[in-house]
């Protein structure tokens, strides 16, 4: 998985505790680990996790599993009014659909890079914001050029 | 129209609160609302048996009864956003048939201008998965959802601003003819003037968006029965459809996607109506994406081409297809949760009440709700007895 850092004056708010459905998704956050919950009965992979699957409906099946940490620009908004006085605007957020299936809402690094901006169908790559308790908030950014030559494109 | 089609249930009264900046309490404007709906109907408090209500407190419905001095014997409160009000129709419709209640009242009214209640963000219990998924995310609520789901639209369809804006320049041509909307007087708007204004959150300025006011409104619902002999010819609720999509933002697939679609299809089925039948649209526009998504719903047009069918002034005053004509949440009266307004002026077209606005010879409206983050979708068919 990437570990890259993007220069950003972003520091996120206050991010709730997570609870027992959570934990594992959380912890995993604490390595730069990004993960799906996933149904080892039915195979569904879903986002964010929950205490049942929405594939089949079992309690007793789910499991965090490694995400690959890219995915495509499904949509997203820039943002120009902020809603708490100490975040800089303008900035990004989007829809990002992860290779693995599940849609993320997130934030995307810079807000509006080269003379564009960002477009949907974008390929991104996740990067990670880390918080005061040790987890760290996963945002996405422009995959970094695989020097193999094998960057998906997901357009 | 078949006799067969419909409920056995009647929109006898409506009416608004004050509106605008009022320096009222919610209950004040509740009651305003509640006793001239029931005035207009020629019933009093003493006639009310069902209350179904949102906004108010924790316990809405209870509260209101309580407040009004009465012991309904059927209520609602359910939290769904600005389409509850449709979905009360629904549900007022059903206790009505079934003899739960006899005579009852759906109100709404919001004082969130003159308390400056309303909030960008920070919305959600932190219970909820999106407070740990979403809300770190500082998205604008319901702003930013609605923006994405805007650029979603666009780039799907190859739709741009410059088209999109044609929903705020019409509600304001039918906020010119209303004395009563918020905007009424203060001229027509231009394609430069909705792109030119400040962006929020692209692609969409604060002209895409709808007003912060006060105001409300409420509608007294009966049998088609006792409807016949009260003062008001009877509009009858012909049909009613819904669909609950999500809370989260990641839950649909496509958001370009109208959720709503379900929701009208089962309204139209229930009525035995089609598109073509529509004489006037009442649709939620807390944004100028949402109205589009809607009117695509609604059938007035085919998949992704809402942007095209607006173009030539349709839905404008004096066009074919006349939406929003008090002037919408848009340019009219944005109180939150503004579904409720939207079966008042449905009503009033109905009654051909609406002089310079009136569309001539409404026979057939649909009110058409959104609630929360394209969460809540809710349609009814009303027909008038002219």
């Amino acid at each position: 998985m990437s570990d890259m850092t993007v220069s950003t004056d972003w520091t996120p708010g206050e991010v709730p505790p997570a609870d027992e459905n959570s934990a594992a998704y959380w912890d995993a956050t604490r390595a730069h680990r990004l993960t799906v919950q996933s149904c080892t009965a039915c195979g569904a992979v879903q986002h964010p996790p929950r205490a049942l699957c929405t594939g089949c409906g079992s309690m007793e099946h789910l499991t965090q599993v490694d995400a690959a940490g890219t995915g495509t620009v499904d949509t997203f908004t820039v943002v120009h009014r902020a809603p708490r006085p100490e975040l800089n605007a303008p900035y990004t957020v989007a829809r990002v659909r992860l290779a693995e299936g599940p849609v993320v809402l997130t934030r995307l690094e810079p807000a509006e890079p080269g003379e564009t901006g960002w477009r949907i169908g974008d390929p991104v790559a996740v990067a990670w914001a880390d918080l005061p308790d040790g987890r760290a908030l996963p945002y996405y950014t422009a995959p970094t050029p695989d020097p193999s030559g094998t960057t998906s494109k997901e357009h | 129209m078949s006799a067969a089609r419909g409920s056995g249930v009647a929109i006898v009264g409506a009416a608004e609160c004050d509106l605008g900046v009022t320096d009222s309490s919610i209950l004040t404007l509740q009651s305003q609302a509640v006793t001239r709906a029931l005035a207009d109907a020629g019933l009093t408090l003493a006639d009310v048996d069902g209350i179904a209500t949102t906004g108010v407190s924790r316990f809405s419905a209870t509260q209101l009864a309580d407040y009004f001095g009465i012991v309904p014997t059927w209520t609602d409160s359910t939290f769904a956003g600005g389409s509850a009000f449709e979905m009360f129709v629904a549900r007022a419709a059903q206790a009505i048939e079934a003899g739960q209640a006899s005579v009852v009242v759906i109100s709404f009214a919001s004082n969130q201008r003159s308390a400056r209640s309303r909030k960008l963000g920070g919305v959600h219990e932190p219970w909820i998965p999106e407070a740990q998924f979403e809300e770190p995310y500082d998205m604008l609520y319901p702003l930013s959802y609605y923006a994405m789901a805007a650029q979603s639209y666009l780039h799907r369809y190859g739709g741009t601003r410059e088209q999109l804006a044609e929903v705020a320049i019409a509600a304001r041509e039918w906020a010119l003819l209303n004395p009563k909307a918020f905007r009424h007087g203060k001229g027509s708007l231009s394609v430069s003037d909705v792109l030119g204004s400040t962006m929020i959150s692209s692609p969409l300025t604060a002209a895409d968006c709808c007003l912060v006011t006060d105001g409300g409104g409420a509608i007294v619902l009966t049998s088609l029965e006792r409807a016949r002999d009260l003062k008001q010819a009877p509009v009858q609720v012909l049909g009613y459809g819904e669909r609950t999509t999500n809370t989260s933002f990641t839950a649909v697939a496509d958001l370009s996607v109208p959720g709503a679609r379900g929701a009208v299809q089962d309204a139209y089925a229930r009525a035995g109506i089609t598109a073509a039948d529509v004489d006037v649209a009442e649709v939620y526009d807390s944004f100028t994406i949402t109205a589009a998504l809607s009117v695509e719903a609604l059938g007035l047009c085919g998949e992704g081409e809402a942007l095209d069918f607006i173009a030539d002034g349709r839905i404008r005053p004096g066009g074919s297809h006349p939406l929003n004509t008090n002037g919408g949440g848009l340019s009219y009266c944005h109180p939150g949760q503004y579904g409720v307004l939207l079966l008042v002026e449905a009503v009033r077209q109905l009654r051909g009440e609406c002089g310079a606005r009136q569309v001539p010879g409404a026979e057939i409206a649909v009110a058409h709700g959104t609630g929360g983050i394209l969460s809540t979708h809710a349609t009814v068919v009303l027909g008038g007895s002219r």
